[in-house]
Formats: C-alpha cells, structure tokens, sequence
C-alpha cells in the first residue's frame, strides 16, 4: 500500500519497518523536519544524548551488546562532524551501525551555507558506504539499503545524508522497497576446496593454534567454535575483539594474543606451526613487528573479507566465508580427517603450552607505595558481577587490565574500542549496551582521562533511566601514555599529569549529574562499594576507585619490537626451552 | 619488482563514484599514473581504465579494497599483449613557414593528423600506446611544443569477449 506522507515522514516509516526500534541523537536546524514524526512515532524510542559523540558511541554499544544495527542521528555540519570518531570507532571495529545526518537544503549544498559540511566527502574513508539521497521517493529504498550493508557481510557503518528540502518534500512510502545493489554480494560460503585443504592441515599439525577474533563474535559462531576446539583439542587464544568468544575458564583457552597479551598466548603464536585465523586480522597490536610474526608457522586465513585476506601475512589456505559457516564446514572436514586415520600427537605441544602457563601466569605485584592495585579493582568486580554482566571499557591501562584481569565466560560480554582506540567510549557505550540489555548488569570500566572525555552522558542516562555503573580507575594520571614515558622517555612525564585525584571531584559531578557518587581509597573497602553499587538499580552509579599511579601493564611487547622480546613484567625475559615438539 | 598494471572497472553511474575510487587509491598508499572514465554500452554504467605500477601482492589489495566499493561492479586487468590500450594527444607544435612542411611530414609518418592551424603553430591530433605517443613528442620537440594535453588510458581486451562476461572476473582470494 502506498501513502502520501512527507520525506521526514518516509524516514520514520522507513526506520520503523526496518526494524529499528532505538535510536540516539540530537535535533537541529537540518534534521529538524525528521524529528517531528519522530514526536508521534510509537514504535521508535529516540535517546536525546548531550554530544553527538555520546550518540555514535551508545549506537555502537547497542549493536555490539545486541548483535542489531545501531543508530544514531545529528543535524548537518557540526552535529554531523561530532559523528566522526564514532563512525571511524565502527568501522576499525566492524560495528553495524547506521548514522542518519540532515544536510543543508539540496540547493544550498555546496554555497558553505550554515551549518554545512560536507559529511558524505568526510565518511567516505571511514564507512563501509555512504549516501546522499537526492529524492524522498529514495528515502525507503536507502534506508533499507543502508541497514542491509551496515549488518550483512564484514559489518560496518553506513552514513544517510538527507537535505532538508527532501525530508520537507511530498513524496509516497510503500514498504518493502527493492534494494539496488548490483555491485555489493559478500561471500558467506566458504569454498569446499579451502575447507579440506585446511582440515588436513589441522589434523596433522604438531603445534596448532586457534587464533580467534572479533569475525567470530559478529558471525555468532561462539557455539561452533567451542566445538571445533573441543574437537581437535588445540590451544584457543581469544584476540581484544574476541573476548568472550571462548570461555576463559576453559583449559584450552590461553588468554589473549598481543602486545598486552599472556605470555603463553604470544608465545604459542611464535613457535606454532599451523595458525588457524578465524575472523581475525592480524593487527599490528597482535603481530608486533610483522617479520618475525609466527615465523614457523602455515597460515589457515578465514575472513568474511577477502580484502583482510594475505593483506599482512600471506595466507596458505584463504578462505572467504562468514565464520559460523566456516567453522561449522570445518568440524565435519575435520571429523572426516581423522576418521581416515590422520591426528597429530598434540601431547607434547600441551606440556609446552601449560609449561609456560605456569610459569607465567595472569597476576601483578602490590604497589609498594600502598596504594590501591587498580587490577585487584578491576578483578573484583568481575567476580563480584560475575560473568552474565557486560563490561565496556574506554582505552589504555583500564581496558588492558579490564581484558586481562576479568574472566569472561560469554559472548558479547565484553565491548570496547579495539582498532581505533577511541578513549571516551566507554560511558556512551555503556549507555547503548545497557539500551540493547536492560536486564543486564552493564559496568562502565573507565579510566579518568577517558571519563573526561565523555561523561556528559551520564545526564542522558540518568533523566532516561539507564542505570549503568561506572568505574573510574582514577590514577590521576594518562596511565598508559605515562607508561610509556617511564619506560621509553626516562620518567619524563609530559603532559600526562591531569590531577583528577584533585579536580574534579568525581562524587560530586556524579551528583551533579542525578547519579549516585561513592568513593573508594583502600583495598578493604571496595567490595563493600562494588556491592553497594549493585544494590542500586534506580539510577547510574558511579565510583571513584582512587588508584596508585604507578602501576604498569604487563606483560608487554614494545611497539615495534618482535613478539619474541615480550616481557612478562619490567626487566623479565621470558625463558623459554629451546627444545620444540 | 614493481609493474605496470591496466585494470578496467566498472562502476555504477553515481555521484560520487570517481571520488570514492580515487581516494581509495590514495589513501591505502597506490599512485594512480592514469585514470579515464567514461559511459558505456549500458546507461547506467560507466567504465573506468586505471593504470598503477605496483608490486603483485598489493595489486591484490587494491582489486580487493576497489572490489569492496559498494558502486564497484567487476574489475579486470587487462594484459597488454591481449588489449588494445589507447591515449590521447593534443599538442601545439610551433609551425612558421620555414618549419610547417618538416612538422607536417612527421605528423604524416604517425599518422597523426593537424586539428588547427594558426600562423606560427599547429595543433597535432594523435591516438596511440603510451610509447607510441612519447616518440612522436620527441620528434616535435625540436619544432618548439608550445602546449600539449594528454589523456588517461583507455584500454579494451581484444577478441570478440566482453567484459560483461563473467569467465574473465578477477577473482577475489579463493
């Protein structure tokens, strides 16, 4: 059926039968005919966020949390340049998400009319497609097109530039539009060839790896996964972007791979000979210097891109497919595989794997100042929330320690700003998660540059009724820059100072905010305070955990440095056997 | 050892479009040496022949990244030995009384021909490979070239195939 309704209109039509249920945004002079219907719609609930950042951050917390797109919306210009990290953020990350701009009128477009930026030229590198829609009868057919591209395939973000003038323009809406896509047909079957070729190589390698990352979480395969590994018991090593992906508490499960990864997960990467890649890519924070990245190894390379495919270490066996559908092909090649007699041995390649898991175990020293442990915080709240909460954490020393530090037991329990490292994410995140989950438990772990950062939008949650609980690993300090200036730049501490033990005061801008403020200085008090805080499920919590400043991340591979230079804590090679399986 | 590679691209007929294949290219580090964009057979179509000089692997990046672009429909390299590829030359040769004969005798031997005259110069029209169209501007030279234009590359595989089908697609990774 079709009716006659305004472009503005169109859209939230459009919006709403394309399954939208949620949106964050800010209103303004272009995108105002939009926010009229929005008014009436019952359907759409829309999140007023206080900086359009805050909108682009919770809309990716939402999806991430939910598996759905998210959605955010701003005027044109500024409200449209706010976007910008955000849709970077989701794009590094692959992230569905759709940001809906308005622009100046179709006339006015490129006179440098108020507010006019153009947005469509400024995304083009940063999303997977953009669109400036030139007529209200294309309003239904974008969105859907939008929504289609941003979800299906490698995620990513998509951007819908609408002029005024056509969100005011009569025009008919008929759902479903036709989508026109010639050029755009991701690959989600994987090849039978590929999959034999690398079921082969799995059953007879000596020294396999699992090296899993975010594709995993966004193709859903969490299940499969645990039955592949289960299946050829090889060691798992679950990347930043796949934390959750495989239980920690699992045997096979070594931890994460990387510059602040275990010393059993990098070191198993460097003397592995077949390193199964699942939705992973081989990012340099993983690979450290790429030359002397798993120099002994064959690559099994899984991508639903093939763009990420051979792009930085050359693949033996490439496979384009979605990962649910790969791995799944893969336990039946496998099965298959063994069942005609061929299994390697993997029982010495274990006692080197756990050798080094004993010798170099997860753990961190007390400071000797007295202070508070920031990981001792972090931990303690992972046990005491448990691992049916959602943890979303800004960037630096917090985040590694919050990934390390904390067991996750689940997918989509863990979001964070993997690729573009956007310090500011967690709260808006948080919010958008909590948005997708509200029944969950949603921790905000943040750090006190990033809380700085973005922290407008505990308003947001607290006049919606988002009841996040944020932790703010207050050392006073740019933690992980200030690291890097005591080990690389001689404790030279340039501009990394911020002071917020002092100023702000923490519980009283929570206050400010309609939030709960509590504070936390000694070791004794902070199951208490984590405990209170998750009594309080009426309105966001936030907790000042006042930490030491000189507490460091380890175990660390230097920027630029071979994954064999890792240090398990400062001054301390590893000492690995030089004998091999 | 870096070479010279000819892909052909078709794209859809957006705004747009050149944008996005252009900035592509810069930003993930490949130098475009040419680029020609024009209609096709089909209207809402439009084709492409980028030329780069790059190394195989990354050749395999930038056909795979040019094949993520939403408006991006096939791409082809073309292998000289199986393409006719083509550039465009205008240029303005000083041509007076005493030196018109000689320039006109060496527009006649690359079958060239002369667009405009005008008392001391005349504007030269030829079509050719790139090495074809560079010796005829070094037998010019010594004439005085006032000016000249160049065109991108346009480049079509020989036989009686089409790029519309199917059997010559760059394949992606698998």
């Amino acid at each position: 059926m079709t009716e006659n309704v305004t472009g503005a209109q169109s859209l939230v039509r459009s919006l709403e039968s394309v399954g939208c249920e949620v949106m964050f945004g800010i209103p303004g002079g272009a995108i105002l005919p939009a926010y009229d219907p929005i008014f009436d719609s019952t359907k759409l609930r829309h999140i007023l966020v206080r900086h359009e950042q805050g909108a682009g951050h919770a809309a990716e917390g939402y999806a991430q949390a939910t598996g759905k797109v998210g959605v955010c919306m701003a005027t044109s210009g500024p409200g449209a340049t706010n976007l910008v990290t955000p849709i970077a953020d989701a794009y590094m990350d692959s992230v569905p998400m759709v940001a809906i701009t308005g622009q100046v009128p179709s006339a006015a477009i490129g006179t440098d009319a108020f507010q006019e930026a153009d947005i469509c030229g400024i995304t083009m590198p940063i999303t997977k497609h953009n669109f400036l829609v030139q007529a209200a009868e294309d309003i239904p057919r974008t969105v859907a097109e939008a929504f289609h591209i941003a979800s299906t395939g490698r995620p990513g973000p998509v951007l819908v530039d609408l002029p005024k003038d056509i969100l005011q323009a009569a025009t008919t809406f008929a759902w479903p539009p036709v989508l026109d896509l010639p050029g755009y047909h991701p690959t989600t079957r994987p090849h039978a060839k590929q999959i034999r070729e690398a079921a082969r190589l799995i059953a007879e390698a000596k020294r396999p790896v699992l090296y899993v990352g975010g594709g995993v979480l966004k193709a859903r395969a969490a299940a499969e996964l645990r039955v592949l590994a289960e299946l050829t018991g090889i060691p798992v090593v679950t990347t930043l972007m796949a934390r959750g992906a495989f239980p920690d508490s699992h045997s096979q499960h070594l931890g994460m791979p990387g510059m602040h990864g275990s010393v059993a997960a990098v070191t198993a990467f460097q003397k592995t000979d077949l390193l199964i890649c699942l939705g992973a890519r081989f990012d340099d924070r993983v690979t450290g210097k790429l030359s002397t990245f798993a120099p002994g190894a064959k690559v099994i390379h899984a991508d639903i891109d093939p763009a990420e495919i051979s792009k930085n270490k050359v693949a033996d066996v490439p496979i384009v497919g979605d990962c649910r559908e790969t791995i799944a092909d893969l336990i039946v090649a496998v099965q298959e595989v063994y069942a005609a007699g061929t299994r390697a041995d993997l029982t010495g390649w274990w006692r080197q794997v756990d050798s080094w898991r004993e010798t170099y175990p997860r753990g961190y020293d007390e400071p000797e100042d007295g202070s508070l442990a920031p990981q001792y915080v972090i931990e303690r709240i992972g046990k005491i929330a448990g691992p049916e909460a959602l943890y979303v954490s800004g960037v630096g020393q917090h985040q590694m320690w919050a990934a390390q530090f904390i067991d996750y037991e689940n997918p989509y329990t863990w979001l964070n700003s993997g690729g573009a490292g956007t310090m500011g994410y967690a709260v808006p995140a948080a919010m958008g998660a909590k948005v997708g989950r509200p029944e969950a438990t949603v921790w905000a772990i943040d750090g006190d540059g990033c809380f700085q950062m973005t922290n407008q939008e505990l308003v947001t949650c607290a006049i919606e009724g988002i009841p996040i609980k944020v932790a703010i690993i207050n050392n006073g300090n740019l933690g992980m820059v200030r690291q890097w200036q005591t080990l690389f730049y001689e404790s030279r501490y340039s501009n990394t100072v911020l002071q917020s033990k002092r100023i702000p005061d923490f519980v009283k801008l929570a206050d400010a905010m309609g939030c709960m403020g509590l504070r936390c200085e000694t070791k004794e008090d902070v199951d208490a305070t984590i405990e209170k805080a998750m009594a309080i499920d009426d309105m966001p919590v936030v907790i000042d955990f006042v930490v030491g400043e000189d507490a460091m991340v380890w175990p660390m591979v230097p920027a630029g440095t071979s994954n064999d230079e890792i240090l398990a804590a400062r001054d301390t090679r590893p000492v690995f056997g030089e004998d091999q399986v | 050892m870096s070479t010279r590679h000819t892909l052909s691209v078709l794209v859809e007929d957006k705004p747009g479009v050149l944008a996005r294949v252009a900035s592509l290219f810069s930003r993930r580090g490949f130098n475009i040496e040419s680029l020609a964009v024009g209609p096709t057979e089909h209207p809402t179509t439009s084709r492409m022949t980028i030329v780069v000089t790059v190394d195989d692997l990354p050749l395999e990046q930038v056909t795979k990244q040019l094949n993520k672009l939403v408006n991006v429909l096939k791409i082809v390299e073309l292998d000289p030995a199986a393409s006719v590829q083509r550039e465009l030359l205008l240029v303005k040769v000083r041509a007076d009384l005493t030196t018109r004969s000689h320039v006109l005798e060496t527009v006649q031997l690359f079958r060239a021909k002369v667009v405009d005259v005008a008392s001391d110069a005349v504007t030269v029209e030829a079509t050719g490979t790139r090495d074809k169209l560079a010796a005829l501007v070094r037998v010019l030279e010594p004439f005085g070239i006032r000016e000249m234009v160049q065109s991108g590359m346009v480049a079509v595989c020989r036989g009686s195939r089409s790029m519309t089908g199917s059997e010559n697609r760059l394949r992606s990774a698998s």
